[in-house]
């Protein structure tokens, strides 16, 4: 028994020794990817795990939501703005051995914007009218018009750069140029990256990353807890945190993403057609206590559809401070001073649910009755984004600089404004950075005044790390979980 | 008895076209677009239209059903709609995980309930029987998943034996049986606790039958009448429960295989839900019916070995 003891402690000690010089990571996440193509699906859950970790783009976003160079060493526009030059980076291989080449960059592009491609953001290509390769390391892009967004386009997860060769495989084996290559996936419980060898920048710092994934808020705490993870990305259980905070073992990162969460409304029905209702309904609403009470404290107020950290972000929530009484008087000014009844419709995530909850509550005090009822994300997409079949619905749209949908008249909340649709459409072609601040400056006053929705708050990512563990990103500002800046301290 | 057989499996045939027909309508019923579901809201509906045609969702749901059964018929369960990969070998991998559990949660269930019960009906009223008979019930009112997390609080969290959850697979199969106690205890518990209640009163209705004082006239032992006449009579009702908990425990351990975030059947057919991933829902619920209507087979062939009169009577 003594010597089983003995031999116990030992391998403790050995284990705890091999700890010290550890260079995986294993990284809880609550989603699984459905398959592994970043390029033709909308779950954020396949960008955590691959984007600039095993696929890259021609540019790609740093932490702080900048764009920068990725696989085009530079690149050249043109006068009229309508056509860019890439410069490739040389000797970039692929995972399987092939070298990248601008054939390559062509039938991404290509791939993307065909009329039958199923790319969830085929938006971002809609301007490209050519692609042309003109030698293997140059490629050169015309666009219809000149496009001021073009190189932020090229650096989201959907506009990575894939090869021919691998795309038959890609759902099951992504094959790209990035610091870490796919190595395993057990389907329902881990994926694992490995260090690619013959990365052609800075070479990663771990030699293997695992994502497991733990949909249970539950069971991810006790994942955490019993450090089966050493970190997890948006962890799902807000009221655990303070616990985690008090525990020196490991360090919550408290960051933003680029979620704005707002209660939308259907701007075509009644009575949310009448500018004076929905101004009531911004009224009516205690962002902070839906923030307290939904979110444990986790949360930026917004006053408009933009995020909080972005250059060009002004703060508006003045527009819609909390004022009951003013949310009653303009109800009877709409001639509904004994208030009206509407649904109000909530997808599954915790902010809709929750929050849901107190915002029946807020609009009841002041005479608005909510019919609350609980879809599932599919219920959702048939009933209330594609049937438009809802009076209130609480999203958070957590696509990045995505103010311009509120230039699509037949969006799910149906917001037609001819003058912001120009000033986006001017905005697309505005190349001058001091002018695009100022028009995304003027988009954000207007749909604030126009009080299209009730504008909550700009959703937090909690994430929980084990303290040793640097490098994990705070913010969010694409569904990304870089690791190539990761590494362990002593 | 090879007419009982014969039997059997007609009804079992005509229930799964049966099962078949039911599930395929529920499912198709059910409100949302997988496609619509993969594309998030930022999509244009031209690529939901071309994405939609690639999944062959544009077919009739006549053409859709035939394809499907016939398709299992011959082994192929279809393609995933998420995934993307054949449903047969996504379920046959979750199966590799739902089905040793249920095993052995089933073992651990016989073997905690046989002695248990038969403990408790020999010792009738003694302090042995109370308590078992106050642990069962505490047994059956604890909620699994509660009892769940607490054994990961202690055995996870404090005490560091085990992980918390997860299923480093079957290539380490020590490892992979320890990452299976803690669900299988959890699951076994509540199981148990039943069996061995029912265990109980079936042996002391046996016990008080008139041939069982026979016995014991002609000679035997408490013991002997016990082992050789008493426990065979009180099987029936023990294998109809043993059967009802198999189903149960292979269909029904999604809350479980979420405590401990293992990969198993329930959790798949939980995210293929959400996911609207139906040829998924269809062929894992088929699946699962099939195994039911399976296990209640092998009851009935059991009950024809443990009781003869019923072989004539089918």
């Amino acid at each position: 028994m003594t010597r089983w003891i003995l031999g116990t402690v030992a391998a403790t000690a050995l284990l705890t020794g091999a700890a010290i010089a550890k260079t995986d990571v294993t990284i809880g996440l609550q989603l699984e990817p459905p398959h592994l193509d970043p390029t033709s699906a909308a779950a954020g859950a396949i960008d955590q795990v691959l984007y600039s970790n095993v696929f890259e783009g021609l540019m790609r976003f740093a932490s702080d939501g900048s764009v920068i160079n990725g696989l085009a060493e530079e690149w050249d526009i043109s006068e009229d703005g309508k056509t860019y030059t890439f410069k490739l980076h040389g000797g970039v291989k692929f995972h399987d051995g092939t070298d990248l080449d601008s054939a390559d960059v062509k039938f991404s592009l290509d791939r993307a914007r065909a009329e039958d491609s199923v790319n969830a953001q085929k938006a971002l290509f809609a301007n490209i009218a050519r692609v042309e390769a003109v030698d293997p390391l140059t490629v050169k892009v015309t666009l219809t018009a000149p496009q001021g967004n073009f190189l932020f386009n090229m650096a989201w997860g959907d506009a990575v750069i894939v090869a021919p060769e691998s795309i038959d495989d890609i759902k099951i084996k992504p094959i790209g140029t990035g610091a870490f290559k796919f190595d395993d996936w057990k389907q329902g419980d881990s994926i694992t990256l490995v260090k690619n060898a013959s990365y052609w920048g800075d070479a990663a710092k771990l030699d293997k990353a695992t994502f497991k994934f733990i949909s249970e808020p539950t069971a991810a705490f006790g994942a955490m807890m019993a450090e089966d993870v050493d970190a997890f990305y948006s962890y799902p259980a807000p009221e655990n945190l303070a616990q985690f905070e008090a525990d020196p073992r490991f360090t919550v990162l408290a960051g933003n993403t680029e979620g704005e969460t707002i209660l939308a409304m259907n701007n075509k029905q009644a009575p949310f057609d009448n500018k004076l209702v929905r101004e009531a309904v911004s009224h009516a609403i205690d962002r902070q206590a839906i923030i307290d009470g939904a979110m444990f404290g986790y949360g930026t107020p917004i006053g408009s559809h933009f995020a909080p950290h972005n250059p060009a972000y002004i703060d508006l929530t003045g527009n819609s401070d909390y004022d009951p009484e003013k949310a009653k008087a303009l109800l009877a000014e709409a001639g509904m001073a004994d208030g009206f009844k509407t649904t109000l419709k909530l997808p599954p995530p915790s902010y809709a649910r929750r929050g849901g909850e107190i915002i029946a509550a807020q609009l009841r005090a002041v005479g608005i009755e909510t019919e609350i009822s609980n879809l599932e994300w599919a219920q959702w997409l048939e009933q209330a984004f594609r049937g438009k079949d809802f009076g209130l619905t609480i999203v958070s749209h957590t696509e990045p600089m995505d103010i311009g949908i509120y230039a699509r008249p037949d969006y799910y909340f149906q917001y037609d404004n001819a003058d912001l649709q120009k000033l986006m459409a001017d905005f697309d072609v505005e190349a001058d950075g001091a002018k695009r601040t100022e028009m995304l400056q003027q988009a954000q006053t207007i749909i604030s005044e126009d009080y299209v929705n009730a504008y909550l708050f700009q959703l937090a990512l909690t994430t929980v790390v084990n303290a040793k563990l640097q490098g994990i990103w705070a913010d969010a500002p694409t569904q990304a979980i870089d690791l190539t800046a990761v590494s362990w301290s002593e | 008895m090879l007419r009982y057989a014969i039997k059997r499996v007609g009804s079992l045939a005509i229930s799964l076209i049966v099962a078949s027909l039911v599930i395929f309508a529920c499912i198709e019923v059910i409100p949302g677009d997988p496609a619509s579901f993969m594309l998030g809201i930022n999509a244009q509906p031209d690529t939901v239209a071309a994405l939609r045609e690639e999944l062959g969702l544009n077919a009739s749901l006549g053409a859709r059903y035939l394809s499907w059964v016939t398709g299992m018929l011959s082994g192929d369960f279809g393609t995933s709609y998420t995934y993307r990969s054949p449903v047969a070998e996504i379920i046959g991998d979750r199966l590799w995980i739902s089905l040793p559990l249920a095993l052995i949660a089933l073992g651990l269930t016989v073997l905690i309930a046989f002695p248990v019960g038969i403990l408790a009906a020999t010792k009738r009223g003694s302090w042995a029987d109370m308590s078992v008979m106050g642990a069962t019930q505490l047994g059956i009112a604890i909620p699994n998943f509660w009892f769940a997390m607490l054994m990961v609080l202690l055995f996870a969290i404090n005490l560091r034996w085990f992980s918390a959850g997860g299923f480093p697979g079957w290539e380490n199969p020590l490892a992979a049986l320890k990452a299976l106690t803690l669900p299988a205890i959890a699951l076994a518990l509540p199981q148990a606790s039943i069996l061995a209640r029912v265990m109980r009163s079936a042996l002391l209705d046996t016990l008080s039958e008139d041939y069982i004082r026979t016995c014991r006239a002609k000679g035997l032992t408490q013991r002997q009448a016990l082992w050789r006449h008493a426990l065979r009579n009180a099987m029936i009702p023990v294998l109809t429960i043993i059967g009802l908990q198999f189903s149960f425990l292979l269909a029904g351990a999604i809350i479980i295989e979420n405590v401990f975030y293992l990969p198993g059947l329930g959790r798949l057919v939980f995210q293929a839900i959400s996911q609207r991933d139906l040829i998924m829902v269809e062929s894992v619920v088929f699946l699962l019916v099939f195994a039911v209507i399976m296990v209640n087979f092998a009851v009935d062939l059991a009950y024809a070995w443990v009781d003869p009169r019923l072989r004539g009577r089918a």
